[in-house]
C-alpha cells in the first residue's frame, strides 16, 4: 500500500554509507544474504523461500531488517554494481558488517536505524546522508 | 566516535582513494558496533582467498583496488586458497579454478600481502605477543591467538581484514575490550578426552551450547589438568568450536594465560556440563562403512602431526586418497626430515596452501571421507557435499589403508 502523493514522512537513521538515491521501495520482513541469495548478473533474488524470491533488486530502494551469511556477500553486492543491477540505497533496521561493507565498495547509499515497518512496496523512497523520505 | 588526526585524513582522502575505501571500512564497522575508538593492529590475517568462495565477483574487487593502489601496512597474510598452488593438478583442480586461483592470490601479492596460505600463521613465524591487538580472520586462528596466546582479535570478515591491513587499525569492540574477554559459560568436563579428536568432539558440542560466548573450561576428570603445549588439541577445540559455535575465546583453568590472570568467572555463569562425548562422535559420524577419501590437516597440520602420520603409514600402502594439508613452511621442514617422502611412499599427499574447507571438493568426485577434524566432520556435508567419518588420526590412516571404517573388514 502507497502513501498519498501529498504527505511526505521523514526518517532520521545513521549512515553507513553517505549518498542520495531515489527509488521504489522493495521491502523484505526477512534478512537478506547475498552470496547465493541473489543471482550476481541479474540482480534478481534466488534464495528458496525468501519474501523476495524472484524480486528484481536493480534500482529499487531495498530495506530490510539486517543482513546474514557469508562475508562473501560483500562482493556480491560489488558485482551486483559491476553489473548496473544494484540496488539504488539500502535501508536497513540495524546493519551489520557483510551488507555494510558490500555498500561501502560498491558505492551504494546505505542507512539503517529505521523503522522500517514504515515503508511499504511501492513507495517511492528518496535516501540522502542520514534520511530516508518516503512519498 | 574519536578518530585521530591521522585516522580522519585518512577517511577524508589525504593518501589517495584506495585508502579512503578502507578507512570507510573500518568506520562503518566502529559505528555499528558502536567503538568509541580505532586500535592499531600489529597484523592481520585475510580470508576470504578461496576463489571457490570469492567468485568472480571478489577477484574483481581485489584486482580493483590493488590496481588502485591498496598496500597493506602492517604485516598482513592469507587464509588457506582453494588449491596447492604448486601441485594442483595432483589435486584435481580444473585449469579453468586455477587460472583465476593465481589471479586472487596475484592481487593479494600485488597488495604486498604474504602469501603464507595458512589458518596457522602462528606456527609460521607469525605468532602474536600476548595482548597485541589483531585483525584476524580465520575462526580457528583467531580462537588460538585469543586463547592460547593472549593477543586480542575479533573475527573479522575477509573484506574488513584487508581493510584493517590497509589502514592498519581496526574498530575497538567486542574482544578487543578487556571486560568483553571475562567468561561466560561455565564447562566441567567429567569425561576424559585425550586425543585430537576428543578435543574436537568437546569443542562441537561447547560450541552448540555456548554460541558466541566465552566459555571457562574446568578439567573435572581423574587424569589432571591438559598441558598448553599439545597445541593439536587446542587447535582443534577452537576449530570446532568456531564451527559448531561462533567462539572466539575460551578459557581454560589453570592452562590458559587469561585463565590465570584473574579472569574468573562469576559464580552465577550458565553451566555447561560435559559427562561423554558420544554425543558429538554420533552427530559428526555417517553410517558410512567404505571410504574413498581421508584427510588430515584441519587446521593445516603441524610438524608433529605430519610426523605422526608419517610414521603410522611407514611401509604400508593407502586404498583410499590420502591427504594432509598443512603449511608450505611445514611441509619444507617435514620434506627436509624424510615424512613428506614417507608418506607420499605410501600413496598419500602432503598439499601446502590448501584445505579441504576451501577447495572445491564438490568437483572431485570423492563419495565417503575420513577425518580426525571435527570441524572438517561438521562442514563437510554442506560445503563439500561428502559423507564423512570422524575419528582419532589412528583411525583415519588405519581407514585410508584400508579402503574401509574401523572393524568393516
Amino acid at each position: 500500500m502507497s502513501h498519498k502523493a501529498t504527505e511526505t514522512i521523514r526518517l532520521h537513521g545513521r549512515a553507513i554509507h553517505r549518498g542520495k538515491a531515489r527509488g521504489l521501495a522493495l521491502v523484505s520482513p526477512a534478512a537478506v544474504g547475498f552470496l547465493g541469495g541473489v543471482d550476481p548478473e541479474t540482480g534478481v533474488v534466488i534464495e528458496p523461500g525468501h519474501p523476495l524470491q524472484g524480486e528484481c533488486i536493480a534500482g529499487r530502494v531495498l530495506v530490510f531488517p539486517t543482513g546474514k551469511g557469508s562475508t562473501v556477500g560483500s562482493y556480491t553486492l560489488y558485482r551486483l554494481a559491476k553489473r548496473g543491477v544494484a540496488p539504488a540505497a539500502i535501508v536497513n533496521a540495524r546493519s551489520e558488517a557483510i551488507v555494510a561493507v558490500g555498500a561501502i565498495i560498491s558505492g551504494i547509499p546505505m542507512v539503517d536505524k529505521i523503522d522500517i515497518a514504515r515503508i511499504s512496496t511501492g513507495d517511492l523512497v528518496a535516501v540522502e546522508g542520514e534520511e530516508v523520505c518516503i512519498g | 566516535m574519536r578518530l585521530t588526526k591521522v585516522e580522519r585524513a585518512m577517511l577524508a582522502g589525504a593518501e589517495g582513494p584506495a585508502v579512503q575505501k578502507a578507512m570507510q571500512i573500518v568506520v562503518a564497522l566502529a559505528e555499528i558496533y558502536d567503538a568509541a575508538t580505532l586500535v592499531p593492529v600489529a597484523s592481520a590475517q585475510i580470508a576470504g582467498v578461496s576463489y571457490k568462495n570469492l567468485g568472480d565477483a571478489g577477484l574483481e574487487f581485489l584486482q580493483e583496488w590493488a590496481a588502485q593502489g591498496a598496500r597493506v601496512r602492517v604485516p598482513a597474510f592469507l587464509n588457506p586458497a582453494g588449491m596447492d598452488l604448486e601441485r594442483w593438478r595432483e589435486m584435481g583442480v580444473s585449469p579453468e579454478f586455477a587460472r583465476q586461483q593465481k589471479r586472487v592470490v596475484q592481487a593479494f601479492a600485488t597488495m604486498g600481502v604474504a602469501l603464507t596460505c595458512t589458518c596457522t600463521p602462528y606456527l609460521v613465524g607469525f605468532a602474536p605477543q600476548m595482548g597485541e591487538h589483531l585483525a584476524w580472520s580465520e575462526s580457528s586462528a583467531v580462537s588460538f591467538a585469543n586463547s592460547i596466546l593472549g593477543a586480542r582479535s575479533n573475527r573479522e570478515g575477509g573484506p574488513s581484514a584487508l581493510a584493517a591491513a590497509i589502514t592498519g587499525r581496526t574498530a575497538a569492540y567486542g574482544l578487543h575490550v578487556p571486560e568483553n574477554r571475562q567468561a561466560t559459560h561455565l564447562v566441567e568436563v567429567h569425561c576424559g578426552v585425550c586425543s585430537e579428536s576428543d578435543f574436537g568432539a568437546m569443542g562441537y558440542l561447547v560450541g552448540l551450547q555456548v554460541g558466541d560466548g566465552v566459555p571457562y573450561f574446568r578439567f573435572l576428570a581423574a587424569g589432571g589438568l591438559p598441558s598448553l603445549s599439545e597445541q593439536e588439541h587446542w587447535m582443534a577445540l577452537g576449530a570446532a568450536m568456531a564451527a559448531s559455535g561462533a567462539v572466539a575465546l575460551y578459557h581454560v583453568e589453570g592452562v590458559t594465560p587469561e585463565a590465570q590472570s584473574g579472569l574468573l568467572p562469576a559464580q552465577s555463569l550458565p553451566l555447561v556440563d560435559i559427562g561423554s562425548l558420544a554425543p558429538a562422535y554420533a552427530a559428526l559420524n555417517s553410517p558410512l562403512e567404505e571410504i574413498d577419501f581421508v584427510s588430515l590437516g584441519c587446521p593445516h597440520s603441524t610438524l608433529a602431526d605430519v610426523e605422526r602420520a608419517a610414521t603410522l603409514l611407514e611401509g604400508k600402502r593407502v586404498k583410499a586418497t590420502l591427504w594432509v594439508t598443512t603449511s608450505r613452511r611445514v611441509r619444507a621442514m617435514a620434506e627436509e626430515r624424510g615424512w613428506v617422502a614417507k608418506i607420499e611412499a605410501a600413496g598419500g599427499k602432503v598439499f601446502a596452501d590448501t584445505c579441504l574447507v576451501v577447495a572445491p571438493m564438490e568437483e572431485m568426485g570423492f563419495k565417503a571421507m575420513a577425518t580426525n577434524s571435527a570441524k572438517a566432520a561438521f562442514y563437510a556435508p554442506a560445503h563439500s557435499q561428502l559423507q564423512r567419518r570422524f575419528g582419532t588420526t589412528q583411525e583415519c590412516i588405519e581407514a585410508a589403508i584400508r579402503g574401509y571404517w574401523r572393524g568393516m573388514v
